[in-house]
């Protein structure tokens, strides 16, 4: 699939924003607390920022209001739903913090349930299509989820360290226990991708299959078309490799390793090594996200050789 | 409303596609893009359509497949492979994917003939429908900013201004091998349904779900290669009489 930069971007960046969203929620941190109050604010930042960016690759982005009509039976429109729902309990609760500074858990937990829908819905909208094998399995849910439950505890790490906060190496460890789930998640998905024999074939989606071996002797057209431009991106399997392990690196060995050395330090050096480690994640992140467009093969290839 | 009809729709019409019978032309083809450009919704645009980098919106393309059969003979340097030239275009089916993922509503399965349109008013063109799609059978149009697809020539097939041979799709009329067949599949006894059961048509991708309306007949078998291949003793002349066997005789002695 046609890895494109708006949705790789929107998913990253509204991913990091309600796993914010989510932590804070729960109220662990100060509420009238600068960095709570900041992180209240970057959530919301980042969550709109993603909604925007994901309406770039619309054609019609004027009429993008009708996506909120067919949520009983489409993940993108219960996606549209939700994330607007999502923003009256994520609003107030970020008013309360910022303006009035205090927590109220019902809206608290309001947001929290209401970013765990949202993203679980962004899931769905891929976990739901059987022409892309790869992503037609509940293990794209637990990656989604996981890594947002990852990312937002590493940035509410850095808001507790940079409040001084006493829950701070409690929610480090917290983040690391996440990291880990998500990449063991992520490992397991990979590892399904490589092995699953395909489901459809040229052979199937011809019905030749009962002749014998079918191979594409020469395609409709002697250019590119919207389908060979968004379902034929192949990207080399060594390079996917390689992207793979840095995926790993960035996204989770390293910062791992930093806030389990930021729980030790504490005080300043802590605050820096959670943020260092934010940033890392959230490289690791997009060149996830980026594999996971740019590596699924669509059933359509059959049709066209790929 | 993008949930597919409660009910099976009473008439299912879709195409039947002879691949036994397709010479590969793409007269189909163009027909198609001629009759959809000045129909049902937006123009198909082309871009760069006189450039070097040309692409645009079709709703059937015509793929080409070489099948080399299991065991196949090989006979001097002539394999079994064959070529079977294989159009492809909605297959409008009965549990469409692209019709219930569609978030605005614009994708829809007609209740009463089963055709899946688009009504461009409401496509806001996220192209979540051509993922949807195992078959490729969508495509956006870049100029419009909406998905494109058959449209089973529906301002054809109901069209009583025209004259009545001519209402059906464009590709069925056009197509001068007459590989491509209209009709009801949901009536067993249609001219189509008959065809199907008696050649054995075949649904494309079965195993993705989407119980597709529109059949193809599987080319017929072929007798074997060798029986075509040029005689290999071409020099044995027992059997011969008459002339030829005097002829033999004669130039066998000088």
């Amino acid at each position: 699939m046609h890895p494109a930069l708006s949705v790789i971007v929107f998913t990253t960046v509204s991913g990091l924003g309600y796993g914010l969203a989510a932590v804070l929620g729960l109220g662990l941190l100060d509420a009238a607390a600068w960095p709570t109050r900041i992180a209240h604010v970057l959530a919301l930042a980042m969550i709109s920022t993603g909604l925007l960016s994901s309406t770039l690759h619309l054609g019609n982005p004027q009429r993008a209001w009708r996506a909120f009509s067919q949520w009983r039976s489409s993940w993108l429109s219960r996606e549209g739903v939700l994330a607007v729902a999502t923003f009256v309990p994520l609003t107030v609760g970020a008013w309360l913090s910022v303006i009035e500074g205090r927590y109220l858990p019902v809206w608290g937990f309001l947001g929290t349930a209401g970013s765990i829908a949202t993203v679980f819905s962004t899931a769905m909208i891929y976990t739901s299509l059987k022409s892309v094998q790869a992503w037609h399995t509940p293990l794209t849910v637990a990656g989604y989820l996981s890594f947002a439950a990852a990312g937002g505890l590493t940035l509410a790490t850095v808001a507790a360290y940079a409040a001084g906060s006493g829950v701070a190496p409690a929610l480090a460890l917290a983040a690391v226990v996440a990291l880990a789930a998500a990449w063991a998640f992520k490992g397991a998905w990979w590892r399904r991708q490589r092995r699953m024999a395909p489901l459809s074939t040229p052979e199937s989606a011809t019905g030749l299959g009962a002749i014998g071996r079918v191979r594409l002797h020469e395609r409709p057209h002697a250019m590119e078309n919207y389908l060979t431009r968004e379902m034929g991106f192949r990207v080399a399997r060594k390079h996917a490799d390689k992207l793979e392990r840095l995926a790993l690196a960035c996204g989770g060995v390293v910062p791992v390793l930093l806030l389990a050395v930021a729980t030790v330090a504490g005080g300043g050096t802590a605050l820096a090594l959670a943020l260092v480690a934010v940033l890392f994640h959230a490289i690791g992140i997009l060149a996830e996200r980026w594999l996971f467009f740019a590596t699924a093969r669509h059933a359509v290839m059959n049709y066209y050789g790929g | 409303m993008t949930a597919l009809p409660s009910l099976p729709t009473p008439k299912k019409l879709g195409l039947v596609i002879d691949l036994d019978v397709c010479v590969g032309c793409h007269a189909c083809a163009v027909s198609c893009k001629e009759w959809n450009t000045g129909g049902y919704g937006n123009a198909l645009s082309d871009q760069d359509p006189y450039g070097p980098d040309v692409s645009g919106a079709w709703l059937n393309r015509i793929h080409t497949f070489e099948v080399i059969p299991d065991g196949g003979q090989i006979v001097g340097e002539a394999g079994d492979a064959r070529i079977v030239h294989f159009p492809k275009s909605c297959l409008h089916c009965e549990a469409a994917p692209c019709v219930t993922v569609c978030p605005t509503g614009a994708s829809y399965k007609r209740g009463e003939d089963g055709i899946v349109l688009v009504d461009e008013d409401k496509c806001i063109g996220c192209g979540l429908c051509a993922w949807a799609c195992p078959y490729g059978a969508r495509e956006m149009d870049v100029a419009a900013g909406v998905m494109k697809k058959c449209t089973l020539c529906i301002d054809r097939i109901y069209n009583e201004t025209i004259d009545e041979v001519d209402r059906v799709p464009s590709c069925v009329r056009t197509c001068p091998s007459n590989a491509r067949h209209f009709g009801d599949l949901g009536n067993p006894a249609s001219a189509v349904s008959v065809m199907v059961a008696e050649r054995g048509g075949i649904d494309l991708m079965p195993e993705q779900g989407t119980r597709p309306v529109n059949k193809y007949l599987p080319p017929r078998p072929r007798k074997p290669l060798a029986d075509s291949a040029p005689a290999a003793a071409a020099h044995d002349t027992t059997g011969a009489t008459g002339f030829f066997a005097w002829l033999d005789g004669v130039l066998e002695r000088i």
